[in-house]
């Protein structure tokens, strides 16, 4: 047997298990029960418009407060010593080691009407707030959730710019803004791109966090899909429709993304 | 040398921290509350946790969970490493489409994997009479845990030099062998950290379970999930305090030897020092 055979039983297991699923959703996305050809499906997907903006909206919003959160975190991280920069990246990671719903559940005690926070806010005499079962709540349960995964990549490619550039910049007297703004912010974009992507993904694409945080009042593409798949409005041909074309705006989205950061590869070294 | 953080970043460093950690706290403090309330203290108890250890929903959950856990990272392991091994050796006009194909999983919403293994599923049910579960179940978490185990192990190929084949078979290993004494322990390394994400991943993992596993097996995650739409048991609450607590442990263990380890290497390269 030769190495190169070693291929031959996981291109028969990709093409069983990851191709054909996503040649069923073309499939689905264009029949109708009976199995016939139909673009209804797609048709049906105008009246969800507003779905469909909501879920860029709010997933764009939260990608963007990751970014603004999480860059300066990365940033100073990685001017600390090396034994406390591993601590931290070791306590930024180890939440994802509780489930990530039940991190998502524990804000809800947190955000509620009687919740901890207003509760905390009544105490110091602070007027309380509606944050729970609003978009405010989703946003906040997308941030962070997803905040890790912004913050790593980021860091892990301002760990590998070349600190003897930085020395040239500053001994050819640039001020340390201009070291930051000139040298490592534009050789991090990499990094901000690949944890742009892990963060719109699966923001765009939610539906427990919706379903835990928005109470049903806020409804997203993930909400959509599941209803058509596993809940009441069971119709996998619209839920199909829905998740091909999420699918293919992400694409255009991730593909623009790579264009405007020259082509960059994953700088995630997961 | 950079100039280090001042108090301000520390500060802001430590509030970051505490956002991430404040509804872990919670989550913890309240598996000790005495009444099932989830944000309203009324004394110490360890009732959740006696009653956790009768509560057989969660822990047959629990189990599911670290059996398909278990399963799918070891089998996606051991493809993963045969079909990262293939991969580097097939030329590149075919490596790059069948990487591309490989990576769909990683880079496709959840949902989306999730609901499209679901089709399959129900298709392939239909035409040989089988029922979503236990088995479906396992083969969509082996599927979406193989790339991330090629991703780990092909880094560790790259810097394999192939030199070290060629010797081996000029004297007189046959490929398998080569492959079973050189190139295995020398990507060993990746094989470890591949093992070791994908059962991270699979324990974690609900939205593709959710449309995996049809009615009768439920994983902790989806069990957690069916909880919300009621009221989360505070049983749920101890569960996972537990399971942190010793995550965390190992990793302060671990952390502990390192820097002991490190610290140890250190003196020895001083006293060596000392000595020249």
């Amino acid at each position: 047997m030769k190495p190169k055979h070693f291929t031959i039983p996981y291109i028969g297991w990709m093409a069983v298990f990851v191709v054909t699923p996503i040649i069923l959703i073309f499939v689905y996305a264009f029949t109708t029960a009976a199995g016939e050809f139909t673009l209804a499906n797609f048709a049906r997907i105008a009246a969800f418009r507003s779905v469909f903006v909501n879920s860029f909206r709010l997933a764009l919003i939260a990608t963007l407060i990751c970014i603004v959160i999480g860059y300066p975190v990365a940033y100073i991280l990685s001017r600390e010593v090396m034994r406390v920069q591993r601590l931290i990246i070791m306590l930024v990671m180890l939440p994802l080691w509780m489930n990530f719903l039940l991190r998502t559940y524990a804000w809800m005690s947190i955000l509620e009407n009687t919740g901890l926070l207003n509760r905390f806010l009544a105490f110091v005499g602070l007027p309380t707030l509606r944050i729970i079962n609003t978009q405010v709540a989703v946003v906040i349960g997308m941030v962070y959730n997803f905040l890790p995964f912004m913050i790593l990549p980021i860091y892990s490619v301002i760990m590998k710019i070349d600190k003897s550039l930085l020395e040239s910049a500053r001994d050819l007297g640039a001020p340390p803004l201009a070291v930051f703004s000139k040298v490592v912010f534009p050789l991090s974009l990499p990094g901000v791109l690949s944890g742009m992507t892990m963060v719109f993904v699966p923001a765009v694409s939610t539906f427990v966090i919706t379903q835990l945080l928005g109470g049903g009042m806020v409804i997203l593409l993930g909400d959509l899909i599941e209803m058509q798949f596993l809940g009441a409005a069971f119709n996998p041909h619209v839920g199909s429709a829905v998740a091909l074309v999420m699918m293919f705006i992400v694409i255009v989205f991730m593909y623009v993304m790579n264009k405007f950061g020259g082509g960059e590869e994953r700088a995630v070294g997961l | 040398m950079t100039k280090k953080p001042g108090f301000f970043g520390r500060f802001y460093i430590a509030f970051i921290l505490f956002f991430l950690y404040a509804p872990i706290f919670v989550l913890i403090v309240f598996s000790f509350n005495s009444t099932r309330s989830r944000s309203v203290w009324s004394g110490f108890s360890l009732d959740w946790y006696r009653q956790l250890f009768s509560n057989s929903a969660i822990l047959d959950a629990f189990y599911t969970t670290i059996a398909i856990a278990l399963l799918s990272a070891i089998i996606a392991t051991a493809a993963g490493t045969f079909a990262a091994v293939g991969f580097h050796h097939t030329r590149r006009k075919f490596r790059t489409p069948l990487m591309q194909v490989n990576n769909i999983p990683m880079m496709n919403a959840d949902i989306v994997t999730g609901v499209s293994l679901c089709l399959l599923f129900v298709a392939l049910g239909s035409a040989l009479r089988f029922r979503l579960g236990f088995g479906t179940l396992l083969i969509a978490h082996i599927t979406f845990n193989i790339p991330y185990v090629i991703l780990c192990i092909m880094p560790k190929l790259r810097q394999l030099d192939r030199n070290l084949v060629d010797a081996a078979c000029d004297l007189g290993c046959t490929w398998m062998q080569a492959f079973r004494k050189v190139i295995l322990p020398e990507i060993r390394p990746g094989i470890i950290n591949g093992l070791i994400i994908a059962f991270t991943l699979s324990i974690d993992d609900f939205v593709i379970s959710y449309f995996t596993a049809g009615g009768n097996v439920m994983t902790l995650p989806m069990q957690i999930f069916a909880m919300t739409r009621r009221r989360v048991s505070p049983e749920i609450n101890a569960l996972s305090s537990i399971l942190f607590m010793s995550v965390l442990t190992l990793l302060i263990i671990l952390n502990v030897r390192e820097i002991k380890h490190e610290d140890k290497m250190k003196k020895r390269a001083d006293n060596l020092k000392e000595v020249n």
